[in-house]
């Protein structure tokens, strides 16, 4: 119970302290609208737009997340009232959870924006909106423990930045976004596979559009190891590095 | 009893060893304080006991709790205050308080009543509204305190408490840590102020480049300088005229004088004033001041470490601004 207590504050601090700032949150919403809109404008029929939403739904996560929680760990350990956390008895996991959720929470809040806009001009009848949501969730845990993971990287604030677009670019033109996995260079396509996010857009794709390339039962699965394998690593790198 | 007690604890950061085994232990109830100059390894051993800082060897028990093994389970014991106030800069001071009970499980009731008594008994009651890092210096870290002492903890650990902050501040704090330690709190505190130490500290120990010199009690290592009980005199007129008579007057006595006015009586045994009241009446001197010339701790700390304490605080504040 009382460790629960902790959870929830450390989560509710970190909602109305980073996320849910008017800055944040602006961009957060803002983002998946421009990127909406661009798409919107650019094509020429519904088809299009559902084409292109469940990569809009993956760059909106994956922007409201991973350089988010890198950032704001990395902000608090600058600040050293992080080391508050670390010296609390809490148990390091549920820490990290705690610490985790908040970004979690506004990657999902985020890929809404764009499903939610999208509904006033197209009909989204006929997709699969369980795999949507679970695809959601994951796409979302994953690209924040990805986050973690570069938090745990890096000492200073520039450097979360800089690290996050390391990832997250390459990542958004081989996640089978912009070019189809099936019409990827056959060198390259082994890279798109190490990327969570590609097993996201896969997912995405198909309870959307109906064109997955991968099984959707591996892509989940995959997902989870991503996500699992990130987040242990994050957590051996926080008792390495923080605690000296 | 002891609330805490270290042996042969070591620390290394690559090749370079911190903290050198070493040996300790903190009475319940008491104020301890580690002393020592810039880079002695004070921070890293509070580091080592609170959970921040892994030992690399030795063994660190909190009230029968082995802290090397599971500090998850001691840190609810435990009280923190760094060297640098840490709090949280957008949240206010009220805020700030509540949201670090919360990291001990206190519930919202408790919490909110317990935030809002702390910032009154530390004077902090108008600055609720104000954003942590509106504060100034001794502000801020008397909100540190007060976030550390949150959840009641047994045993509170002060990294240099007073450091950067003006006198009046600096009073104010020494004096609500007496207070805390009055209500039942032991606390552990690092200081480079040696007055600081020794008007506070019940014991002290003594650490230099990571090994600890000394422990004791104020008054135990006051004995060994206190080998002579001194009294001094100033007068109104020139002593050369009575310096002779006077010595052949207290043969058992050694006289030294500091300037023209001014003598030191000094015995191994008790000196009573009386006979030398009686001296300096009887050849016309008025006595304008008579002390007793106490030993300081600055003084252990210089025979035991060999260092200067002026130079010590200069190397401080200098490393401090920077
Ligand atoms: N993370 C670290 N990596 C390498 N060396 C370190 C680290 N932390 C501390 N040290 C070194 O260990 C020694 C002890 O440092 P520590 O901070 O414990 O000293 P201190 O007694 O607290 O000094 P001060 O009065 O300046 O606060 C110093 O020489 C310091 O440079
Ligand atoms: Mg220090």
């Amino acid at each position: 119970m009382k460790k629960w207590i902790a959870f929830w504050n450390i989560l509710v601090k970190d909602m109305k302290n980073y996320y849910l700032k008017p800055p944040n949150i602006s961009w957060g919403i803002i983002f998946p609208f421009a990127w909406t809109l661009m798409f919107l404008l650019r094509s020429k029929s519904d088809v299009d737009i559902r084409d292109i939403l469940p990569g809009i739904i993956a760059i909106s996560i994956l922007f409201g997340t991973t350089s988010m929680l890198a950032v704001t760990i990395t902000f608090e350990r600058k600040g050293r009232s992080f080391e508050r956390l670390l010296l609390a008895p809490i148990d390091l996991n549920l820490l990290m959870m705690a610490k985790t959720a908040g970004a979690i929470i506004f990657g999902i809040m985020n890929a809404f924006v764009p499903i939610v806009f999208s509904l006033f001009f197209i009909n989204l009848s006929g997709v699969n909106w369980i795999s949507v949501i679970v695809s959601v969730v994951l796409i979302s845990v994953t690209s924040t423990f990805l986050g973690l993971f570069i938090a745990v990287s890096v000492n200073e604030v520039f450097e979360a930045q800089t690290f996050s677009n390391f990832f997250r670019f390459p990542m958004i033109f081989l996640c089978g976004l912009f070019i189809p996995l099936s019409q990827m260079p056959v060198f390259i396509r082994p890279l798109s596979f190490v990327l969570p996010l590609t097993y996201g857009v896969d997912i995405l794709k198909a309870a959307i559009n109906n064109d997955g390339y991968i099984s959707m039962w591996i892509s989940f699965i995959a997902l989870i190891l991503f996500g699992l394998f990130m987040f242990l690593f994050s957590i051996r790198n926080v008792k390495r590095k923080w605690i000296m | 009893m002891n609330i805490l007690e270290v042996k042969e604890l070591k620390k290394s950061f690559g090749n370079f060893t911190a903290v050198k085994g070493i040996d300790f232990a903190v009475k319940k109830g008491e104020i301890f304080g580690f002393l020592g100059p810039n880079g002695a390894g004070k921070t890293t051993t509070i580091n080592m006991l609170t959970g921040l800082a892994r030992p690399d060897e030795g063994t660190i028990f909190l009230s029968g709790i082995d802290c090397v093994k599971d500090i998850k389970k001691a840190q609810h014991k435990i009280g923190i205050v760094p060297d640098e106030s840490n709090l949280y800069d957008e949240m206010n001071g009220f805020d700030n308080l509540a949201f670090c009970a919360s990291l001990y499980g206190i519930e919202k009731k408790k919490r909110e009543k317990k935030s809002k008594e702390l910032m009154e008994i530390f004077g902090l009651a108008d600055t609720g509204k104000k954003p942590f890092k509106a504060y100034s210096k001794g502000m801020k870290r008397k909100l540190t305190i007060a976030a550390g002492i949150i959840h009641e903890p047994e045993i509170l650990f002060l990294d240099e408490p007073t450091t950067g902050i003006d006198v009046e501040s600096a009073r104010q704090i020494r004096k609500l840590i007496s207070t805390m330690n009055e209500n039942g709190t032991t606390i552990f505190m690092t200081t480079h102020y040696i007055e600081e130490a020794e008007r506070l500290c019940n014991r002290i120990g003594f650490i230099v480049q990571g090994k600890i010199v000394r422990t004791g009690t104020v008054e135990e290592m006051m004995q060994e300088v206190q080998t002579d009980n001194i009294i001094q005199f100033t007068v109104d007129k020139d002593l050369k005229s009575i310096q002779e008579k006077l010595t052949i007057d207290f043969p058992k006595f050694v006289i030294e004088t500091v300037d023209n006015f001014t003598l030191r009586i000094g015995s191994s045994e008790k000196v009573s004033l009386m006979p030398f009241m009686q001296f300096f009446n009887s050849h016309q001197y008025t006595i304008h001041e008579a002390k007793i010339i106490k030993p300081s701790l600055e003084e252990v700390f210089v025979k035991v470490t060999g260092i200067e304490i002026d130079k010590m605080k200069k190397e401080k504040e200098g490393g401090k601004r920077k």
